[in-house]
């Protein structure tokens, strides 16, 4: 593949050609910040966080959306670049909630994080800030428009992953907000609730609402797992907090997934801490469910498969089990099935 | 002989029959017919019908002149053409009883008159050499207000269609060539070589391409392109065509705001029109070229006559800048390589082609070439449309053209350029018009609206105006320009209430700085031009409304006082009256006072004062 080489902060560095000045300045370890950038998505160049200086250049140029060029001359850090990407954090902050005391998402805020990095305090200008009513019609997903900073990275996760583009910009200017077709909560358009807007937010403007309040995001330990749901396989992480599920994020590196989930892996694994899921066996004696242990239960049922293959063949015998159950869980039981019972007769919930 | 040439012979014999039987031509432009010109055309027709003479009665477009809307032209056979300006129906009698009966022009109605074998009427400046018109030239507007923009044989009798017919003949890229030669560039406001973009686009890989027309002129102010639209749009859509044909486009589509019904209409007259001769549509005069166009109407957001937020809207998405590169000419409309020009561009095009591009480049200053429509607004005496070489003064435009400004009072700025531009103060007024200098001013051509104002124009207030606009239209895409305006605007509107802090022109000049370096397209790289550009020239107007709480164009109401100077107040009462807030009060015969605390700053009583005793300041 032909190369470009070009010099970032000094240094020179070559990258394969159409490599944007982004990823050849973060190849040069340079910092650079982003806002409305995702590797998955297309470029709509819209933050502008991402500017730098390229020589010859009559503006500032975002590096995002610039590809890099043979003999190119790129400063990352000039005090006319450190100038705009401080006041386009001003201008953000100008607009947004001071909230990051009981903000769901501060730990893991890029606005936050970069507003710690430039020591851009709120209130520069002091000007009108929106004042949106919260949404939480829907049952997994509270949007808080206060803190959306526009990068739109959300609305193109719904068209170009999901497919569905129910949210895009609506009105102009300063008015301009993320919104369903004429601005009817979520509840009452065509989203299916997958979240992956929710999972590619930068900031608190979309929240898993079953999280809210209940751990820090540094608090939270992350268990990666596969999904119980269905035979596709995703990944994603269970948020652990002192040994309960609260919730799930995906993961971009999951191998089958990446971000993109349904809404039951997403959104279903509260079932974990379900009261009503089984803990122990239970034995019907008198037409009565009653609790036993599970010796007792596993007594009970190797005797009557013994009796019922010794009366009427292995055959007679077929398993089924749930896609919820681990690879592992199914494996053995089809093990089981076959050489323990002598028969093929396996299947399970989520075979068609 | 082609089937044009056999028609164009006998075309052009009819139209100078016809311009040599008595005439009356009514002006039914858009300004014409909002200042009335329908019901004067009704007049007419009853007048000539009562009186049975034997005239024909035509309408034509704007000619330019909209401050002598409504507005009438009359000509006798071999006679001057006399133009006459604010003709309503209770003039309609006299003026065809003196002019078309007793065979006298009534002098003191005319504006203009365009002479033609016999010597000119006496006491009527000529077209051309005196008057609105003596600085002028008339290239691209030649037709307009001379021709009935519905038909096309008057278009074709003007020597329409004899481009598109030559370009045929040619090799592509020699009308390339031509176009270079020309020095045209972009009328759209960017000013970008057009014969270059057409080598793009001519160059550019793929067998489908579109040639676009921006109609969608949304400065205030401006209204250039809808009076060429309105009053010769087949040069526009000959312009296409030979663009279409040089690049090699089949398809054209012109995006026009819906506010434009009228352009709108006649458009697509001229193209049915154009389409039943086959002048458009498939193998055209003969030479298996094909094109056709079609309209788009745009839903009027300033945003959108940014070439891609125009791409997207034709795409039927949101009108949203796209980031650039890729540019139109490479991946335009549906990602395919497009040619994007401006109306007035596309109707310099025939003309260009017809005369050669030498021809053109004759006109104008070495790096901006040929002339340029305005459209003069504002305080001034003659608002109205205007074509100038390029390199025109501003000081020229002002005084020779516009006629000074309004009520003899004092020149104090002029908005060049439309929201994305800037105000020249006095000192520029001897500035040549071109692209270069406009820039190097801190202003712009933009599209060619140009605002004057008069002394008692505040420019803060001016510049609040501007980004008032900008902040509204504002796509909302991109941070800079999305936050910033609003910011720069809050703070404008501070100022203008005396809320105003030292460091505001500080955070302005920063803010404006950061929004012209860092936004994505020209809306927001240009928005703060307006803040830029007052505070260059007028930074001490900024400072006595921030530091004196004062507006020394006495406009910004908040920071105004009313008071009632003792020794002028009689004490006759008569502003009492006019008081809408009952702050004034007085004994008979004593000087008034008025509470500062209740006036409302409405300035009613100022002028009822017949002794001038109530001074604001
Ligand atoms: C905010 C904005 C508004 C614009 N509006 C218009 C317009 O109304 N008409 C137009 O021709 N060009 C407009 N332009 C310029 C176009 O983007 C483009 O440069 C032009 O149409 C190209 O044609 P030209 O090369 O013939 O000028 C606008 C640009 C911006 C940034
Ligand atoms: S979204 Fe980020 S910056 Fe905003 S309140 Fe939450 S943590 Fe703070
Ligand atoms: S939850 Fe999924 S479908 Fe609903 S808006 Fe978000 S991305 Fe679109
Ligand atoms: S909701 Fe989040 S992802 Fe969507 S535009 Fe706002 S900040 Fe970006
Ligand atoms: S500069 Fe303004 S109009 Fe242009 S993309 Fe940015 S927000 Fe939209
Ligand atoms: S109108 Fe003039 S003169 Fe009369 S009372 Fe008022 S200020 Fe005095
Ligand atoms: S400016 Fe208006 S409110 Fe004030 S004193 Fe005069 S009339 Fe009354
Ligand atoms: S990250 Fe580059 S413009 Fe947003």
């Amino acid at each position: 593949m032909p190369t470009v080489t070009l010099t970032v902060d000094g240094k020179q560095v070559s990258v394969p050609k159409g490599t944007t000045v982004l990823e050849a300045a973060w190849k040069a370890g340079a910092f650079v910040p982003t806002l409305c950038h995702d590797p998955e998505l297309t470029k709509p160049g819209a933050c502008r966080i991402c500017v730098v200086e390229v020589k010859g250049a009559r503006n500032l140029v975002a590096s995002c959306v610039t590809d890099a060029v043979e003999g190119m001359v790129v400063e990352t850090a000039t005090p006319a670049v450190v100038e705009a990407r401080k006041t386009i954090l001003e201008l953000l902050l100008d607009n947004h909630p001071e909230d990051c005391l009981t903000c769901h998402q501060a730990g893991d805020c890029k606005l936050q994080d970069y507003a710690y990095f430039y020591n851009v305090k709120p209130g520069a200008f002091g000007g009108e800030a929106h004042k949106y009513d919260l949404e939480d019609d829907n049952l997994f997903i509270v949007r808080n428009m206060n803190k959306c900073i526009l990068c739109g990275k959300c609305l193109r996760a719904c068209e170009e992953k999901q497919g569905r583009a129910v949210i895009d910009f609506a009105y102009r200017g300063f008015k301009t907000k993320v919104t369903t077709a004429m601005d009817k909560p979520l509840a009452d358009s065509v989203c299916v609730s997958c979240g992956s807007c929710v999972a590619i937010c930068p900031t608190g403007a979309l929240t898993e609402k079953a999280m809210l309040g209940k751990a820090r995001k540094w608090e939270i330990e992350k268990v990666r797992t596969t999904c119980p749901f269905c035979g596709v396989g995703c990944n994603f992480d269970l948020n652990v907090h002192q040994g309960k599920v609260l919730g799930v994020t995906s993961n971009a590196a999951s191998p089958t997934n990446g971000r993109d989930m349904c809404v039951k892996g997403r959104f279903g694994v509260d079932y974990v801490h379900n009261p009503n899921r089984l803990t122990t066996p239970l034995i019907k004696k008198n037409g009565q469910f009653v609790e036993s242990s599970w010796e007792e239960a596993l007594d009970l049922v190797a005797s009557k498969l013994g009796e019922i293959k010794g009366k009427y063949g292995s055959d007679s015998i077929a398993a089924l089990s749930s896609a919820r159950c681990t690879n592992e869980d199914n494996f053995v039981m089809q093990k089981f099935m076959r050489a323990g019972i002598g028969t093929n007769n396996v299947d399970h919930c989520a075979r068609t | 002989m082609s089937t044009l040439q056999q028609m164009r012979s006998g075309i052009e014999e009819s139209y100078k029959e016809k311009q040599n039987r008595a005439r009356i031509v009514v002006g039914l432009g858009t300004c014409g017919i909002a200042a009335g010109g329908n019901k004067v055309m009704e007049a007419i027709k009853s007048e000539v019908a009562t009186k049975g003479l034997d005239v024909d009665i035509d309408f034509t477009s704007c000619i330019g002149m909209c401050f002598a809307e409504p507005v009438v032209e009359i000509s006798l056979p071999g006679q001057s053409s006399v133009i006459y300006g604010g003709v309503f129906p209770d003039s309609v009698a006299k003026l065809i009883d003196g002019h078309l009966v007793a065979k006298t022009p009534v002098t003191e109605m005319a504006q203009i008159q365009i002479p033609r074998d016999a010597s000119p009427y006496e006491g009527i400046p000529v077209m051309d050499k005196s008057g609105y018109y003596a600085k002028q030239v008339r290239s691209v507007t030649s037709r307009l207000g001379r021709t009935n923009p519905e038909s096309i044989e008057d278009y074709i009798a003007t020597g329409g269609y004899a481009a598109i017919e030559k370009a045929i003949s040619m090799e592509r890229l020699d009308i390339v060539n031509e176009v270079k030669k020309s020095g045209l560039r972009g009328r759209g406001g960017g000013g970008f070589p057009t014969g270059t973009k057409w080598q793009f686009v001519h160059d550019a890989a793929g067998s489908k391409k579109y040639i676009v027309c921006n109609a969608d002129e949304g400065d205030p102010g401006a209204f250039m392109d809808r009076s060429v639209l309105e009053g010769d749009p087949h040069a526009v859509l000959e312009g296409m065509m030979v663009a279409g044909y040089a690049i090699g486009a089949d398809e054209g589509i012109i995006y026009c705001r819906a506010e434009y019904p009228l352009a709108i209409k006649r458009l697509n007259l001229a193209i049915e029109k154009a389409e039943e001769l086959g002048l458009m549509g498939d193998n055209i005069l003969g030479s298996g070229f094909n094109f056709k166009i079609r309209i788009k109407a745009g839903a009027g957001a300033f945003v959108c006559g940014e070439e891609t937020a125009l791409l997207n809207s034709i795409e039927g998405k949101r009108g949203m800048p796209r980031v650039r590169p890729p540019f139109p000419a490479h991946k335009g409309l549906w990602q395919k390589p497009t040619c994007l020009n401006n109306v007035e561009t596309f109707a310099n095009i025939p003309f260009i082609i017809r005369n050669g591009g030498d021809w053109y480049a004759a006109m104008g200053t070495e790096k901006s070439k040929g002339s340029k429509v305005f459209c003069l607004t504002g305080k001034i005496n003659q608002t109205g449309l205007c074509e100038v070489p390029m390199g025109i003064t501003m000081g020229e435009i002002l005084n020779d053209i516009a006629g000074g400004v309004l009520g003899g009072k004092k020149f104090k700025a002029v908005q060049s350029g439309g929201p994305s531009g800037g105000c020249l103060p006095t000192d520029k007024l001897d500035l040549p018009i071109d692209y270069d200098s406009l820039i190097s001013a801190g202003a712009m051509m933009g599209s060619g609206g140009l605002v004057f104002m008069d002394e008692d124009t505040c420019m803060v207030d001016v510049a609040k105006f501007f980004l008032n606009f900008t902040q509204l239209e504002s796509c909302g895409k991109c941070t800079p320009c999305r936050e910033g305006t609003k910011r720069l605007l809050e703070i404008l509107e501070r100022i203008c209430v005396g809320a105003g802090v030292p460091e505001d022109i500080d955070t302005l000049e920063r803010l404006a700085k950061v929004i012209k370096s860092s936004a994505l397209c020209a809306l927001g790289q240009t928005a703060p031009n307006p803040v830029m550009t007052t505070l260059r020239y007028f930074r001490d107007e900024y400072e006595a409304h921030i530091i004196d709480k004062k507006c020394p164009a006495g406009l910004c109401a908040e920071l105004l006082t009313f008071t009632i100077l003792k020794d002028k107040c009689v004490g006759c009462g008569v502003c009492i009256k006019a008081c809408p807030a009952e702050a004034i009060s007085g004994e008979k015969k004593a000087a008034h006072v008025i509470d500062a605390a209740k006036c409302i700053k409405c300035g009613a009583c100022v002028p009822k004062c017949k002794f001038d005793a109530i001074a604001k300041a």
